[in-house]
């Protein structure tokens, strides 16, 4: 017999079930506790970023000056396009400076934020800018300042693309959630990591993989559910 | 009352500048349902927008009263933009928003009391023909019902003058009717100033009372609808007004005779077929190429384009005869010609 079948032999497997009962309870609230607020902080400072990105534009309804969305972007696409492994060990001081230490689960809020934001911030521009500019124009013929234009008509109108996007933010957090474990963090990208890599146990690792997945379709339907629902263009 | 004055407006493009409007001047009166009409490109969004400072006129000004627009501070141009509001070719309502909701927009923009802004949106949706439809989306509306919400959310504000951008392009004919009639009945019970952007010639026909026809950014007419209509001078406004001799002139006839365009002005030509009688009377078979009149009190209103077969004594004789005819002008269509090859 090869090695993998080994791996998932009934003593194995009976193994895996005792970590299961033993250590997923903590892993899976650590992992939904960082998501949810990586998540949070992340839209916290890239929901404004990205209205930012929109209003400040050329053809916004507030140009800002040219270099200094030229700067904005550059650094959005910066953090973009770190990896966000590199990005964990880059952000390390930063990350004692906020939480005291580098490592554990709320240290690891730390650098998913940091990756987060920018993506989040291009997503609320994106989702901004599928925006019929009639719409915009409307609320400027009806006297509308730039703040009510914002708040009145384009976060409202956005609230079904914003809340599809969000989900895919935290769909995608998660996954991250899973490497930062691995990376001092904790959760089940832990668990995964200190059973399946570091000590063979590839069963535990299969069914942290199950978890994660499980968790995201949780998110993903409830968030595609919860988009449909506000969304008053569908006829009912 | 609105004047234009002077109002020109340029644009920068990948091509270049270019010249949206030029020297523009107009006065709307007070009550006016004033027509703007053109083909598209000819600069009429561009001009309706800036009657609302949507476009900051390059060159020349736009005054409200008498109060010049374009001097304004932000806050002044907000309270002017709820004295002068607007209704678009797409509805553009807010499609998260009830109809209720919509209606109120304007008023909570001034921070007006909830209250208050619903009472009258309420009242609204009643001037509108509306009043069940308070709760409901305007995704569940059709056209027409969204144009009816959109005019009402227009109305909230008691604005005095009202800008219709294209307002029934996008809606079927017996719909555009009942949007023109609400325009109509809003105006007489109101004294609403309307100024109403168009390329369909049947809706200023409909319920204005002046018109303007724009051309590349210029006014090339101006005045009483029924004047301009039974007595149009631009080429630009006899072709929207007869849309149907563009076809004819560019056909232009077998080519072995000569063309004439004969224009009606007030002729009453039902007692003396002209044609007819001139084939009769001077022996000229005149082929009809295009026609297109329009009957105002008994008198006819119109072109037509014919071909004289023959050489030039027949032409002459055909002058002559039509020459005795009141109120019928003839153009030698040579003359046409030479314009296209211009263009």
């Amino acid at each position: 017999m090869n090695q993998f079948a080994l791996a998932f032999a009934p003593d194995k497997l009976e193994e895996a079930w005792h970590v299961f009962l033993t250590e997923f309870p903590q892993g899976l609230w650590e992992t939904l506790y960082v998501t949810l607020l990586s998540t949070f902080f992340a839209i916290l400072l890239g929901l404004p970023l990205g209205i930012l990105l929109v209003t400040g534009d050329e053809k916004g309804i507030r140009p800002l000056p040219k270099p200094l969305m030229k700067v904005i972007n550059v650094i959005i696409n910066f953090l973009r396009s770190v990896p966000f492994l590199i990005l964990m060990v880059m952000v390390i001081p930063l990350t004692r400076v906020i939480v005291g230490t580098s490592i554990g689960s709320v240290a690891s809020i730390v650098p998913l934020v940091v990756a987060a934001f920018p993506f989040v911030a291009r997503l609320v521009e994106s989702s901004l800018r599928e925006l019929d500019p009639n719409i915009i124009e409307m609320a400027q013929s009806m006297g509308s300042s730039t703040m009510q234009i914002i708040f009145r008509v384009m976060l409202p109108e956005s609230v079904p693309s914003l809340v599809t996007n969000f989900t895919l933010a935290i769909t995608t957090i998660l996954g991250y959630t899973a490497m930062s474990g691995a990376m001092g963090g904790g959760g089940l990208g832990k668990i995964a990591i200190n059973y399946g890599y570091s000590r063979y146990k590839y069963a535990v690792l299969y069914l942290a993989v199950i978890v994660l997945v499980l968790l995201v379709q949780v998110f993903q339907s409830v968030g595609t559910h919860l988009s449909a629902r506000l969304d008053k263009r569908i006829k009912k | 009352m609105i004047e234009l004055r002077n109002l020109s407006k340029s644009f920068i493009t990948a091509d270049g500048p270019v010249d949206a409007l030029k020297h523009v001047n107009l006065t709307v009166n007070d009550g006016d349902i004033y027509g703007i009409i053109g083909m598209s490109g000819a600069g009429k969004s561009t001009l309706v927008r800036c009657i609302n400072m949507l476009e900051r006129p390059t060159e020349g000004s736009v005054l409200l009263d008498g109060r010049d627009l374009g001097a304004m501070s932000k806050k002044q141009m907000q309270e002017v933009r709820r004295e002068v509001t607007m209704i678009f070719q797409s509805f553009n309502l807010l499609m998260q928003s009830t109809c209720l909701q919509n209606i109120m927009f304007p008023l909570k923009l001034m921070h007006a009391p909830k209250a208050q802004a619903e009472a009258r949106a309420r009242e609204l949706l009643e001037t509108v023909g509306l009043p069940d439809k308070a709760n409901v989306y305007p995704a569940q509306l059709s056209g027409g019902q969204q144009q009816r919400i959109a005019i009402a959310r227009a109305l909230a504000t008691n604005p005095r003058v009202l800008l219709c951008d294209e307002a029934t392009s996008a809606l079927d004919p017996k719909t555009t009717q009942s949007i023109l009639e609400l325009i109509r009945q809003i105006n007489r019970d109101t004294g609403i100033t309307v100024i109403v952007i168009t390329h369909q010639m049947s809706v200023v026909q409909e319920i204005c009372n002046r018109v303007a026809i724009l051309e590349n950014g210029v006014v090339v007419e101006e005045g009483d609808v029924s004047q301009v209509f039974s007595q149009p001078r631009a080429t630009a406004t006899r072709a929207l007004v007869f849309p149907e001799m563009a076809n004819a002139e560019s056909q232009g006839g077998s080519g072995y005779g000569q063309l004439l365009r004969l224009v009606f002005e007030g002729s009453i030509t039902i007692d003396k077929p002209l044609i007819a009688s001139m084939a009769i009377e001077c022996g000229i078979a005149a082929n009809i190429l295009g026609a297109s009149t329009r009957t105002v009190g008994k008198r006819e209103y119109g072109y037509m384009l014919i071909e004289i077969p023959g050489g030039p004594d027949e032409l002459a004789k055909a002058l002559k005869y039509i020459s005795t005819v009141d109120n019928v002008a003839v153009q030698v269509e040579a003359e046409y010609r030479s314009k296209e090859a211009e263009a």
